[in-house]
């Protein structure tokens, strides 16, 4: 059972001692609580925190990167700036936004009260926000006594040798490789929580071929999580043991080997990409169908997609590493198991046009933001098979298109379904809707933004600018397409602005929601928003996979068609 | 309080779902395998790659007796476990008492081998890929022994107390669990160190 606190409980707007002792209870209960619902909320409010700082410093290096021969910033800070960037986006943006949501939903959708584990999830939650202040505060303390401080700078692979002591000097790597640590133990025992809620926790009649797909997704999202965290965590293990204990795992000179600390960083590399998208595609299977008021089409293929996705992306890993010489045999079969995964891939996106076909589609914000993931997951999973080509990723590998492909997956899919999520599921969370205006708004400048980056992106990877240079000359001839690049980067930033000031504007002005603002059919929709600490006052029970259209329609239930 | 979605099939009387406890200590299991793979992995890859000595074949023993003992800890934790259901809070305690005691033995060997190999042989974590490799395998299970005697004597410390009873059959399961697996793990430590490697 969840803790007995009320979940209603803002600071009133009454000045005095009163109000400071209101707000330190408040805040206590915060801290305190092992409630899902809160620990969810956390998590995402964490994340769009580490959204906003991660964004800058992207901002910075589009500034930087806008013109030749800029000086905005050193090549010192330029390699800061792309390292934490993009540690900072994977590990707690991407990773604590997607168990946000997950928290919160898996729980309310399945019928259950809590996770399985409450207390265990404050710890993943915690353990994983100090791993992201660990990291942050090598701002200050990355020289040790030494002098000022320096973030790390070893980009967000970290590959050896820069990261043996002789060449990352003082504790800027350190505090990179603890962090990284930190985070995985969270999402370990995040995972692992969901997966003992999603197996033990079901209400009555909610057997697995009734689970609503999302928490299909998060299960094998965290069975992903337990094989690809660990050779994380044991890669982060043995660069500590070199650089405190004198260990030589990845030092070429006592005969250790540089790739092969590549291996074990893409072995979890690869897998983690689809941890990160499968809770984007989880969105997508919960909001596409509402939005076109139909069931989803081909659930049971769904589901095998996504195992198969599982299982192929822990054999796709060392693609990253074509131009590292492995041989004609290695090349092919990763390859050919790269080209593989669009298979499962494909069958989901012709699921969701199916689901589309026919349909009575809703354009509200959600299904604008999942429309627009629709046709850019589509684009990046092409390059995406461009670049699993071996000859082709000789001649690509490591230019900007490589960087333009994968944010086309991270921006252009995974946080458009973010995106999509939140105004999806924020009326659940705060009992207000979000500003359907406003939010037209963040979409348009999100979207315009984004395909003026990431689409001319690909232009100057083609023309040989290699990712991770802090300036160029003036007659490669890419300075129009930076310059483009650039300026889409100001679009996002402010639809980026628009999206934060509509969800504060919303929590206090915003329409309120009642219990199911969008005639939806699951559980957590039969519940009061926000629900109350203990989420349902009775158990539900179920008989089919869209309890509440069952309930909406008892002349003709979903049970009626089960197989 | 909106209306929740009671429906009339599956009463609830026949809806069994798995324990939480042994699926959570499954997941966990699942991903301590990944990290000790990895190891195993390196391991296995740095092997005869050294560029100085001591070799494994110069400096390791088979460590039979301490293996032995470490695996019929696992037969005894299975008596303790089988003891408390049946709720005989004595044989419970004594099948623990024997089950911490083989552990200690076990980490007590692995000591007396560190010790030689570091004094006698010379052989450190910083003296070449074997020594690497060596220590850290050996030295994270070696870890995971220390955390499950650990949790091992504080249930003893339970059961002698009389704290513990057939109630509590499942989370010492869950415990017994974790300790099979650390036994599990040493089978290909053995087989990959001592037996294969050397």
């Amino acid at each position: 059972m969840a803790t007995q606190t009320s979940t209603t409980a803002l600071p009133d707007t009454t000045a005095g001692p009163e109000f400071g002792r209101r707000w330190l209870e408040v805040v206590h209960e915060w801290v305190t609580t092992v409630d899902h619902k809160k620990i969810g909320i956390m998590y995402i409010c964490y994340a769009l925190i580490f959204l906003l700082v991660a964004g800058f410093e992207a901002l910075l290096m589009r500034i930087q990167l806008a013109i030749p021969n800029n000086t905005f910033v050193s090549p010192q800070v330029f390699n800061r700036l792309f390292t934490m960037h993009g540690t900072t986006m994977v590990f707690f943006v991407g990773m604590p936004i997607l168990f946000g949501f997950g928290n919160y939903l898996i729980p309310l959708m399945i019928g259950a009260r809590d996770m399985a584990f409450p207390r265990l999830n404050a710890f993943g939650f915690w353990i994983s926000a100090f791993g992201g202040l660990l990291l942050y505060f090598s701002y200050l303390g990355g020289d040790g006594l030494y002098g000022a401080g320096t973030a790390p700078d070893v980009g967000w692979f970290a590959y050896a040798p820069l990261t043996s002591p002789a060449f990352s000097v003082g504790h800027s790597t350190d505090y990179w490789t603890l962090a990284l640590l930190l985070s995985g133990v969270g999402s370990v025992a995040t995972a692992l929580n969901m997966v003992a809620t999603t197996i033990c926790m079901r209400c009555p009649g909610m057997k697995l071929n009734r689970m609503p797909l999302l928490v299909w997704l998060y299960l094998v999202t965290s069975l992903m999580v337990f094989i690809a965290i660990g050779p994380l965590t044991a890669a982060q293990i043995m660069l500590m043991l070199d650089r405190f204990a004198g260990a030589h795992f990845f030092d070429t000179q006592a005969g250790g080997s540089a790739v092969l600390w590549m291996h074990f960083f893409w072995i979890f590399g690869h897998p983690e990409v689809y941890i990160l998208v499968l809770p984007a595609f989880a969105f997508a299977n919960e909001i596409i169908p509402v939005f076109s008021r139909k069931a989803i089409f081909g659930y049971p293929a769904m589901v095998a997609a996504t195992i198969g996705i599982g299982f192929i992306s822990l054999s796709v890993w060392a693609h990253h590493m074509f131009t590292v010489g492995m041989g004609a045999w290695a090349n092919t079969f990763f390859t050919l198991a790269t080209m593989v995964i669009a298979v499962p891939t494909g069958i989901k996106i012709f699921n969701w046009l199916a689901t589309l076909w026919g349909g009575k589609i809703h354009f509200t914000v959600p299904m604008m933001f999942a429309v627009a993931f629709l046709f850019q997951f589509l684009i990046a999973g092409l390059t995406g098979i461009m670049l699993s080509v071996a000859p082709l990723d000789w001649q690509l590998g490591n230019s900007y298109f490589v960087v333009a492909h994968f944010h086309y997956v991270l921006v252009g899919a995974i946080l458009m379904m973010i995106f999509a999520a939140f105004y999806c599921w924020s009326p659940k969370m705060t009992g207000r809707v979000l500003s359907e205006k406003l939010g037209k708004w963040h979409f348009w400048l999100f979207v315009i933004g984004f395909h003026l980056t990431f689409d001319f992106m690909h232009v100057p990877g083609l023309l040989g600018m290699p990712r991770r240079i802090y300036t160029y000359e003036a007659d490669r001839g890419w300075m129009i397409w930076n310059l483009i690049v650039s300026s889409g980067a100001i679009f996002q930033a402010i639809g980026a602005l628009v999206f934060v000031y509509n969800l504060v504007w919303s929590y206090f002005k915003g329409q309120l929601a009642g219990a199911d603002p969008w005639d939806a059919w699951t559980l957590e929709w039969s519940t009061t928003s926000p629900p109350p600490a203990y989420n349902f006052a009775a158990i539900p029970s179920v008989g089919s996979r869209r309890p509440l259209w069952d309930l909406k329609h008892p002349e003709d239930p979903d049970s009626n068609y089960e197989m | 309080m909106g209306g929740t979605a009671v429906l009339f099939h599956n009463p609830r009387e026949d809806w069994k779902l798995p324990s939480r406890g042994i699926v959570g200590m499954v997941c966990l299991i699942i991903a301590e395998a990944a990290i000790f793979i990895i190891f195993v992995v390196a391991y296995v890859f740095y092997l005869g790659k050294s560029l100085t000595g001591p070799t494994p074949r110069d400096v390791l023993e088979l460590p039979i007796f301490t293996t032995i003992c470490l695996l019929s800890s696992s037969f005894t934790v299975m008596g303790a476990v089988s003891a408390l259901h049946r709720n005989k809070r004595n044989m419970c305690s004594l099948w623990l008492a024997l089950t911490v005691l083989l552990g200690a033995i076990f980490i007590g060997g692995t000591a007396h081998e560190w010790y030689n190999l570091i004094y006698r042989d010379g052989l450190t974590i910083k003296t070449n890929l074997f020594g690497t490799t060596f220590y850290s395998l050996v030295g994270l299970h070696a870890t995971h022994v220390v955390f499950g005697l650990c949790m091992l004597s504080l249930a003893l410390l339970f059961s002698l107390r009389g704290q513990m009873t057939s109630k509590h059959t499942e989370r010492l399961e869950v415990l017994s669990l974790y300790w099979h697996f650390v036994d599990g793990v040493w089978v290909v430590v053995f087989l990959v160190v001592y037996l294969f490697g050397r």
